[in-house]
This record gives C-alpha cells, structure tokens and sequence, in this order.
C-alpha cells in the first residue's frame, strides 16, 4: 500500500511540531507559497553578527509532509548559516533521490517521498523560505 | 427504471485496469472525466480514415474530415438544444471564457460592470480581471452562503444599471451547489445584463436546454465530459456571436484580406482560428451522443445514491465536516469535505493507497478557500459509471487515514 509514504518517522516529526510558532523579535523572517497546492509557509529566524542561525520557528499551514520537513530543519538549522542551509538541502534532495547518495538523519526519513514526485515540493518548500530568511 | 450500472463500466476499458497492482476507484471526474468507446473509435476512426484538415481541401480526406467536424458541431448543438453554427469550437472551457471576456469585452465601456461569485473556478474571474485591466470595466462578486452555495440575496444590491454581463458556475467545481438560473436570469433581464454560465461541472451529467434556461452565453470543457483534452465550447446567441470582434486573427476566420485590411468571417469560423482541434472536436461530438443516449432520470438518481451514501459515510466518520448543500437538492455529485486534523492531500494520498483517485487542494477556487478560512478541502466527484465499490472504497480510505494521520 503506497501509504508508506506516511511511515511512522514522518508522521512523528510532524506531530512532534519542532520550531512551530513564531519568534517574538525575528531578525528576518520570509514566507513562501506553492500555488499549486496552496501549502504555505512562514519562517522567522533569529541571527547572529555572522548570519548564523539563532533561533527558528516555523507556521505551516500545509500537509503532513510540509509540517514534517519543517519539525526536521528546525532541528538541525541552528548555527547555520545559508551555506550550511544548503547543504542541508542537499542532503533532503538526496533523500527524494534528486541528488546521488545517501540522506543522513534527519531527512533520510524522506527517502519514502522519493516515488512520489508530486510531493517533493512539499518537503522543499521550508527550505525555499528559509533561503529567503537568510538571503 | 433503475439503472445498470455494469454495461455503462463495460465501455470504459480503464475502470477495469489493475493498475500498480490497485483496482481503478476513480473519482476525479471533476478534474477529467474517463471516456468510453464511443469516443476513442471515433478519435481513432478519423485519425486512420479520415486525418485531414477541414473546410480548404478538395481531396476526399479533406471532405470526409470536414463532415466529420461539421457533424461533431451539429452533435454539440443537439445536447444544448441550439443551432450548430451556434457552436464554437475553442481550445477548451478555459479558452471559451477568453474567448468571451476579449471579444465581448470589446463591447463594454469603462466604467461598466461584469457580477462574478465568490465560489468560481479562476477561469471565470481571472479573464475579467484582465479584461479589467485593460479597459476599466469594474468587477461585483456575489457573496457565497454557508452551504457553499451562490447567496443570490444580494442580487438586488450587486445588479446596477451599469452591469452588462452576469459570469457564474450552473454547478460549483467545489461545492456541486446548482445555480438557481430562472432566478438569475430575471434578475439580469431586468436591470437588462447579459447571463453567461460556465458549465464544466453540469455537462458531465447530461443534455442542457439552454433555450429553456434564457441565458446568453454557456461554455463546457470537452475533457470533463467524457470528451478528449483540448476541446471546449462556446455557445452564444447568434447576435451576439455576430457582434463580438475576433479574438484571435488567422486562417478560416476571415471573409478576405488584402495587405490593407481584412473582413472577417461569420461566427463560427470568425471564432476558430487557424486549423482546429479536429480530432477532438469529433470525439466531444461523440461523448455528447453517448451521454444523450443514457436514460438520465435513472443515471441521475444513481449518481445522487452515491452522493448519499457518500455524504452518509462521511458523516459517520468522527471529526469530517462537508462544504456544501446537506442533503441532495440544489446539489450535482460533486462532495468536498474537510477531515480534521489533516490536511486534504495526505487524505488524497493515503486515498491512493486504496486505489482511489480524488482531487484535493483549493480547486482552483482560492477566493472561496479565503471565504471559509480553509487549507483547502478533498474532494470526490462522481461519474455515470461509478458504484458502490468505489464510494465503499473511498470511506475505507477515509477512515484509515483518520485512524492514522491525527
């Protein structure tokens, strides 16, 4: 049954809600739209002198997908800067099998999103608006 | 009468695919609609029979082509119950709402009005916006109801002296709420408006009077009507057809042209461009005499069981919430609802996994998403040749992912 796409890691990143909510004082913050799906998202972050990643806090309003990929760059976004971002980025594109190799945790929980192309952009949307947090 | 419903699944061959190893549970037909037989022999038939280009050539491919797509008109014309050169043939619903807002568009003044919903597809607001943009007509938008349904209550109020053209869905892509036409008709008539219908989602379930609706303009896509992609329809009043400028310039659609200036043609070639879906436009001709020839008192009451047992089924299933009518007046078989706590594609997708095909999102409709605060909704749209199985189906799904995405 394809809904492993739904296997028991994603649902959990999604429910465990990770950086949900909103940053009192965001150095930046920027919101990115699928229109068409309609999934939306918003991410505040908070920076230091160097552009590193503080704080981050996310509003999904999206599917299970979106929210899980969300609960997973927030994980593990802290102290990064953009280029560290993007290597995170790479990490999920490997993941949905659009870059060779192995995804490491916690985006290797993805690789199910690899049969499913029409989903992908859900996984991708929080790191297109973090790029734009931080650009 | 009851209705049969294994000799009409018998003409579609993909309904009895096993496809990745899942039965084919379809219920998208809102989005695009199976075709049957009828309509791929016809395809087939012209393309390995009859392939030419129509209306120039003197061959005899080129004539039984012409004959071909000159009946497929006639056949459309007969499901709306109008004349055939009445019938434009266009690139699809989409195309036929451009078509109009261009070309009748050219008609209007700055400063005149065109009455939209709330709840229409954007294929009937986004060409008035545009059309707003370049020549200053203003838009009105009738409220949407709780229900989902057209609140015509501010009829009155929204229809001044300046509003030329009424635009709304006869069946809502969303909610399947009916418009009350005979209601907006009078009102139109008498602050004297144009009435146009996009009827996408009423086609699909069987012939249309529109000499008994007093409309002016009606529009359908060829794809949700058991008809091939790429081909739609504009009816019009013939002095209307014969008003309207050309959208766009080409071969077929003039009457002569010199380096100087160019006449055009009448309606309906003035319309039809440049070599048309040819085709197309004779499988649509075909779906239009297979939907003709159902007993529709039957197939309509079939269609509303499953919508019944559809709307039962949901509501049976703790923490679903349906956008639209209740019950089954003023309703088509179009159901979207709503599941708390998850969001409409991971219904869809786990739907997938039972084999059953449903659109989820904001249905190109965001201005009715934004009405009711809402991600977006899922939605099941049924079709002649849809049974229990599949709705029995559809609630397993439902409820599996109730069970384990919440």
């Amino acid at each position: 049954m394809s809904d492993e796409i739904y296997q028991a890691r994603i649902v959990a990143l999604a429910k465990s809600k990770v950086g949900a909510g909103k940053l009192a004082a965001p150095t930046k913050s920027a919101r990115r739209d699928n229109p068409l799906c309609g999934d939306r998202v918003t991410i505040d972050v908070r920076l230091d002198a160097s552009g590193h990643i503080v704080e981050i806090a996310h509003q999904v309003r999206g599917c299970l997908l979106c929210q899980a990929s969300a609960a997973a760059l927030a994980s593990i976004a802290v102290g990064r800067g953009a280029t560290g971002v993007a290597e995170l980025r790479q990490d999920a594109e490997r993941a949905l099998g659009r870059q060779p190799g192995k995804a490491h945790e916690p985006f290797d929980a993805f690789e199910p999103v690899a049969a499913h192309k029409s989903r992908q952009e859900c996984v991708l949307l929080p790191f297109e608006a973090l790029k734009d947090a931080l650009a | 009468m009851t209705f049969d419903v294994a000799p009409v699944r018998r003409q579609f061959p993909i309904l009895s695919e096993i496809i990745d190893g899942r039965p084919v549970h379809y219920l998208d037909n809102g989005a695009s609609a199976q075709t049957p037989l009828a309509v791929l022999d016809a395809v087939r038939s012209y393309e390995t029979t009859g392939r030419a280009n129509v209306l120039r050539g003197v061959h005899r491919l080129a004539e039984r082509a012409t004959e071909l797509y000159e009946t497929a008109r006639a056949d459309v014309a007969r499901f709306l119950g109008v004349q055939p050169m009445e019938i434009v043939f266009t690139g699809g619903c989409t195309a036929a709402i451009n078509l109009v807002a261009y070309s009748y568009g050219q008609l209007l003044q700055r400063g005149d009005r065109i009455l939209l919903s709330e709840l229409e597809h954007h294929s009937n607001i986004v060409p008035w916006q545009l059309l707003r943009q370049r020549s200053g007509v203003e838009l009105d938008m009738l409220p949407v109801t709780t229900d989902g349904q057209i609140n015509l209550e501010s009829l009155p109020k929204l229809l001044t002296p300046k509003t030329k053209l009424v635009s709304l869905a006869h069946v809502s892509n969303v909610t399947g709420a009916l418009l009350d036409v005979r209601r907006v008709v009078e009102a139109a008539k008498a602050a004297g408006a144009r009435v146009m219908l996009d009827g996408a989602q009423r086609t699909p379930h069987g012939p249309v009077d529109l000499h008994a609706l007093g409309i002016d303009f009606y529009v359908f896509a060829g794809h949700k009507a058991y008809g091939p992609n790429g081909i739609g329809v504009l009816w019009a009043r013939p002095e209307l057809l014969d008003a309207m400028p050309p959208f766009h310039g080409g071969g077929s659609m003039i009457g002569h042209v010199t380096l100087a200036e160019t006449t055009w043609a009448p309606a309906p070639r003035r319309f039809e461009a440049g070599t048309p879906p040819i085709g197309p436009a004779i499988g649509l001709g075909a779906a239009c005499n297979w939907m003709a020839a159902l007993d529709w008192t039957a197939t309509h009451d079939h269609e509303m069981e499953l919508v019944q047992r559809v709307l039962d089924g949901l509501q049976a299933i703790d923490g679903t919430q349906i956008l639209g009518p209740a019950g089954l007046q003023n309703r088509y078989p179009v159901v979207s609802f709503m599941l708390d706590g998850v969001h409409p594609h991971d219904v869809a997708q786990t739907l997938d996994a039972f084999g059953v095909a449903v659109r989820a999102g904001h249905h190109c409709a965001q201005p009715l998403m934004d009405r009711f605060d809402l991600d977006g909704t899922t939605r099941v749209s049924i079709a002649p040749y849809n049974d229990n199985t599949d709705i029995d189906a559809l609630l397993a799904g439902v409820k599996h992912a109730a069970a384990t995405l919440r």
